[in-house]
Formats: structure tokens, C-alpha cells, sequence
């Protein structure tokens, strides 16, 4: 960035201040002060967009070895590879949304309580998980859910009489493991964003509704639920985004994007796979913008479904 | 009488619920430490299980992780030391001056400039991997702690906090300034900057958590074994000839323990840094 006192060196001094001036004058501080954003999106955002575009029509053979095959990747992303990523990442999303949005909706509600004793205690313990890297989450419940019989999950089974299973080789189990390690990571988080929504409601509402002699469900209902509309669509709208980008956990799981028989292979890891495992930088640059359009359409699809466009006409 | 019995009966049932999901929570925590003082051998045989020898509980396994194998360890904690410093200052530097300049002044292309801010907090990062690294290679940054820095110290997450804080600043100190001879940036550096402090709290102590247990990009542009920052260097101690257990779980504690000891000091700065983007009506 140009620094006046470099500019101004050697040269006479009223020369240097009138830069200055210029540069801190009310007029383009503004600028100066956006400027590092606008570098910033222009050279680590806009431009991997336009280039990730252009690579999605393109055959990478090396770096001076580029051919345009129009829409091929884009015909070859229907292979039962990318069918599988998106079908285990569309599960995947489903079920941490099932999960992530009624369970800490619940605790936070309970944690909201004036009579509920250890609050501190119960928020933090909540998000401690938050705080830990996706790598010690994943060794965590890759060895918890170990197919040795001693291992912490399946001797915890065996009090109740099941049977061992081998958690990480099994399609249905292994779904089961990732969306316990994502409701583990992100319950407090959630919990927060809950509860600071809850602490936004006027409690003479619920007074209110109470002397009308409406019953705690009924409150539940027609009070803390529609209150709650902005900050649940905000945690849908989140947990879809982290739904469909999900990578880190599936690769920590199984140390690397391969799994057995594709039971962890989301759409990232698809995209990681044929970008550094398979070189194959145009096709990997289709499955991102596939990506892409289908958060944007799952969204969309959620925004209109419940109502938030209409909010605009009234 | 009877509806205050019921209250109380309801209020012990919301206590061990609470209890059960905190069990959940904290459960692997504790199991993450005593493994990291089993001998190795112990949990190649058993994994994370019930079935521990408290007898052959030590801290060897500490010991072996400072000294132990060309120090390879304090290397990667230092490696992230180094990255997540750089990173969160530099970060709150250049988006503190971001959302203060959006939110203070009236000019030509703001909004637009607004716009973009939210657009790129809703695209997933993930999908520029590809393009990033290819960007990283010709402007030869792969393997080098820039690299792992620089395409992510513009977080619009943050324009946006700090941008919903300078918003709140009185403008009048913006003319106090002006008059008595101030540039625009001595008042932004002077005058508002302290200001801003809580805002400068709540965002470090989250970019500081983002950087520190950043996995994704690291994994791409840190190439070779003295560059690797923590969790990449664990994530190499798992191969598929053996897991090395008696480094793996010491250093796995060893690098939760800082980012914990953080949010006890301030649990405040983590909270509101999160709920800035989660509660617009």
C-alpha cells in the first residue's frame, strides 16, 4: 500500500504532506479503508470463481496442457461416484438437520428456565466440543466406535446384549457415526444461537398468555416457536450449507477421502479425490459448481417453502 | 400444592436431561486424557475403551512428544502458534478497518461493496479448493505459512461483526475529530479503535479457534513435515501401516488444552462473537 513516507522520500516535505492529505481526506478514506476487501475478493474469491468455471469446460492434462471439452465433465459427473456422494451428502444434511434443529431447540429452552439450576455449567459443557479440531473429534469416535469388542461403544453395547458391529465398514452404522460427531461438534453452538433468540422474547408475553390460561405446550407453540422463525430458518439455512460442504469429519473417519465402499465419500471428498488424487482439475472444478447449484437450490427451495419471500410483498 | 409438586418433579427431569447430554459432551474429553497416559501398546489392543489398567497410567508418552523423534512436535505447535498469531492479528487488522469504513461513512458503491461481503459468507469455501490451489502454485505460495494465511484473512463474517458494532459508535466523534485536526485514520486508530475493544475480543477469539483448528486449506497447501501445522501433523501420525497412539493422544490433549483454557478466561467474547449473524429479525 502506498505509505507517504516512502513515496515522499527525498523529495520536498510539502510535497509529501499533500499526499497525505489527499490519501486521509474524507473523501477516499472510505476507499482506503474497503480497499483490502475488495483486493481480497477480487484475488481469493472472484477470480477462483471465474477460473473455477472455466476449468469445469476444461481437460487439465498439465499446466500447458489444456483442452476445451465443453460440457463433457459436466455429462461425466453422471456416474454412480458423484450419484452415491450426493445421495450420502443429501442423507447426511437430512439427518444432522433432523437432529441439530429440535434437540437444541429443546435444551435451550430448558436452559432458558429461571428454575433450572447449573446454567453456566450446562453451556459451557455443551460447547466445549465446539472447541475441539475436527481431527481430535474424528480419533475421538473413530476409536469409541473401533471394531474391536473392548472398544468403548461396543462393550457399552455388549451390557445390553448386542452384538460388536463394525461401525466404519458398515453403510448405515458409518451414517450413524458422522452424524453423532456432527451433532456432538455443533449441539452448543446451535444451543447459543437458540438461546439468544429465546432471551429476545418479552416475558410479558408469556405472562400474558399464561393469565389467559394457556398451558406450557400452548405458549411452546404460539409464542416461543413463531418468535423463533428468524433464528431457526438461520440454523436450517447453516446446516445446509455445512450439510452438503461436509469433508473433515468423513476424511479424519478415514484418514483420506477413500472409504470402503464409498460410505464416507461426500461431495467434497469427491471433488478432493479427482483434484489431487486423480489430477483431474477440470472434472473436480464440475463437481464443485454442481455443488454450488445445488446448496443454492436446496436453500432457495427452504426460503420459499416457508414463506420468506411472501414477508417481502406485505 | 399438587401443580408445585408437579413443577418440582419437572424441574428434576430437565436436570437429568441436562446431565445425560453434558455426560455426551464431556465424556470423550475424559477419555481423550486417559488415553494419552496408556502405554501405546495397551491401545492398539483395546482402543478407547473401559478396560484401562490404572496401574500403567504415567506420562511417558508427554516426555516422548518433547523430546522424543527430531522434535517434530514442538515444531507443528509452533508452526500453528506462529500461523494462528499471524493470521488473527493481521485478520482483525484489515476487517475491523472493513466493516468501520462501511459502516461509517456515505459513499459511492457501498451497498454493492455490502452486498458482496454477504454473498461470499453464503458460497461454501470448499468449492474453491481447486481454483485457490491452482492460484497458490503460480503465485507460489504452497508450502508456505503465507499461503495458509493470506486467501482467508479478509473474513466477511467478521466485516460483518465489526461492521454491526462500528454501527453503534456515536458519529458525532468522527466531526470531534475532524475539528480538532485529526486524518481519518489517526480517528480510526485513536478515537475508535479503543472503542471498539470488546468487538476486537469476541472476533480474535474466534478467528484465533477457526485458525487453530483450520484443516481443510492447511491440508492442501502445507507440503512437507516441518511446515505441517497441528492438526495436519496428527492427521499424518495416522497411516495405514499403524497409528503412532503414544504421540497421537498426548498431542490431541495437548492441542485442545489452549483453546479451552481461552474459553474459560472468556466465554463472553466466544458467545457474542457467534450470535452476531444468527439473530437478524
Amino acid at each position: 500500500m502506498a505509505d507517504p513516507s516512502v513515496i515522499g522520500l527525498g523529495k520536498p516535505y510539502n510535497r509529501r504532506s499533500r499526499l497525505r492529505q489527499i490519501f486521509s481526506s474524507q473523501k477516499t478514506a472510505p476507499y482506503v479503508f474497503v480497499l483490502p476487501f475488495i483486493l481480497s475478493f477480487l484475488v481469493f474469491f472472484l477470480y477462483p470463481i471465474i477460473s473455477t468455471v472455466i476449468m469445469s469446460f476444461q481437460r487439465i492434462d498439465g499446466p500447458e496442457d489444456v483442452t476445451f471439452i465443453g460440457f463433457q465433465n459436466y455429462k461425466n459427473l453422471l456416474n454412480p461416484h458423484f450419484l452415491n456422494a450426493v445421495w450420502l451428502t443429501t442423507r447426511y444434511t437430512f439427518w444432522t438437520i433432523l437432529v441439530l434443529v429440535p434437540l437444541p431447540l429443546v435444551l435451550a429452552i430448558f436452559l432458558n428456565k429461571k428454575t433450572t439450576i447449573g446454567k453456566n455449567f450446562f453451556r459451557s459443557a455443551f460447547f466445549m466440543p465446539a472447541l475441539t479440531s475436527v481431527i481430535v473429534a474424528g480419533l475421538f469416535f473413530r476409536l469409541a466406535f473401533g471394531e474391536q469388542q473392548t472398544t468403548l461403544v461396543n462393550s457399552m453395547l455388549g451390557v445390553f446384549g448386542i452384538k460388536p458391529t463394525i461401525w466404519l465398514q458398515d453403510a448405515d452404522a458409518s451414517m450413524f457415526v458422522m452424524v453423532l460427531l456432527c451433532t456432538w461438534r455443533w449441539m452448543g453452538v446451535n444451543i447459543i444461537y437458540f438461546l439468544s433468540g429465546l432471551q429476545g422474547i418479552p416475558e410479558e408475553l408469556y405472562e400474558a398468555a399464561a393469565i389467559d390460561g394457556a398451558s406450557e405446550f400452548e405458549q411452546f407453540l404460539h409464542i416461543t416457536l413463531p418468535s423463533l422463525k428468524p433464528v431457526i430458518m438461520y440454523v436450517v439455512t447453516i446446516s445446509v450449507y455445512g450439510g452438503y460442504s461436509m469433508f473433515a469429519e468423513s476424511f479424519a473417519l478415514w484418514n483420506g477421502p477413500r472409504s470402503p465402499g464409498e460410505i464416507g465419500m461426500t461431495i467434497v471428498n469427491y471433488i478432493y479425490q479427482e483434484g489431487f488424487n486423480n489430477n483431474n482439475l477440470g472434472f473436480g472444478s464440475a463437481i464443485g459448481i454442481a455443488l454450488f447449484a445445488i446448496v443454492m437450490a436446496v436453500n432457495l427451495l427452504q426460503l420459499f417453502s416457508s414463506g420468506f419471500f411472501k414477508k417481502e410483498g406485505t | 400444592m399438587k401443580s408445585k409438586a408437579g413443577s418440582k418433579a419437572a424441574s428434576l427431569l430437565i436436570f437429568l436431561v441436562l446431565t445425560v447430554f453434558a455426560i455426551f459432551c464431556l465424556a470423550p474429553f475424559f477419555f481423550l486424557l486417559i488415553s494419552s497416559l496408556r502405554p501405546g501398546a495397551e491401545m492398539i489392543r483395546n482402543g478407547i475403551s473401559f478396560h484401562v489398567d490404572f496401574t500403567a497410567l504415567n506420562l511417558n508418552n508427554y516426555w516422548l512428544l518433547l523430546e522424543g523423534k527430531d522434535g517434530i512436535y514442538p515444531l507443528w505447535y509452533i508452526n500453528s502458534a506462529i500461523i494462528t498469531v499471524l493470521h488473527t492479528l493481521l485478520s482483525l487488522l484489515v476487517t475491523s478497518m472493513v466493516g468501520y469504513g462501511l459502516a461509517m461513512y456515505e459513499f459511492k458503491g457501498k451497498n454493492l461493496i455490502f452486498t458482496i461481503v454477504l454473498v461470499v459468507m453464503m458460497i461454501p469455501v470448499e468449492i474453491l479448493i481447486l481454483p485457490l490451489y491452482k492460484l497458490a502454485i503460480g503465485i507460489e505460495m504452497i508450502n508456505t505459512f503465507m499461503g495458509v494465511i493470506m486467501p482467508f484473512v479478509v473474513a466477511p463474517m467478521s466485516i460483518f461483526f465489526f461492521r454491526q458494532y462500528a454501527e453503534s459508535l456515536p458519529k458525532e466523534l468522527l466531526d470531534a475529530g475532524r475539528i480538532d485536526g485529526c486524518g481519518e485514520f489517526r480517528i480510526f486508530f485513536q478515537i475508535m479503535m479503543p472503542l471498539m475493544l470488546p468487538a476486537f475480543g469476541a472476533m480474535g477469539i474466534l478467528q484465533a479457534m477457526f485458525s487453530w483448528n483450520g484443516f481443510v486449506w492447511p491440508l492442501i497447501v502445507l507440503r512437507s513435515n516441518d511446515m505441517l501445522t497441528l492438526p495436519i501433523g496428527l492427521q499424518s501420525l495416522i497411516t495405514p501401516y499403524g497409528n503412532n497412539y503414544d504421540m497421537l493422544f498426548p498431542g490431541a490433549v495437548m492441542s485442545v488444552i489452549p483453546i479451552i483454557l481461552l474459553f474459560i478466561i472468556n466465554q463472553k467474547a466466544f458467545i457474542s462473537g457467534l450470535t452476531v449473524g444468527g439473530v437478524k429479525g
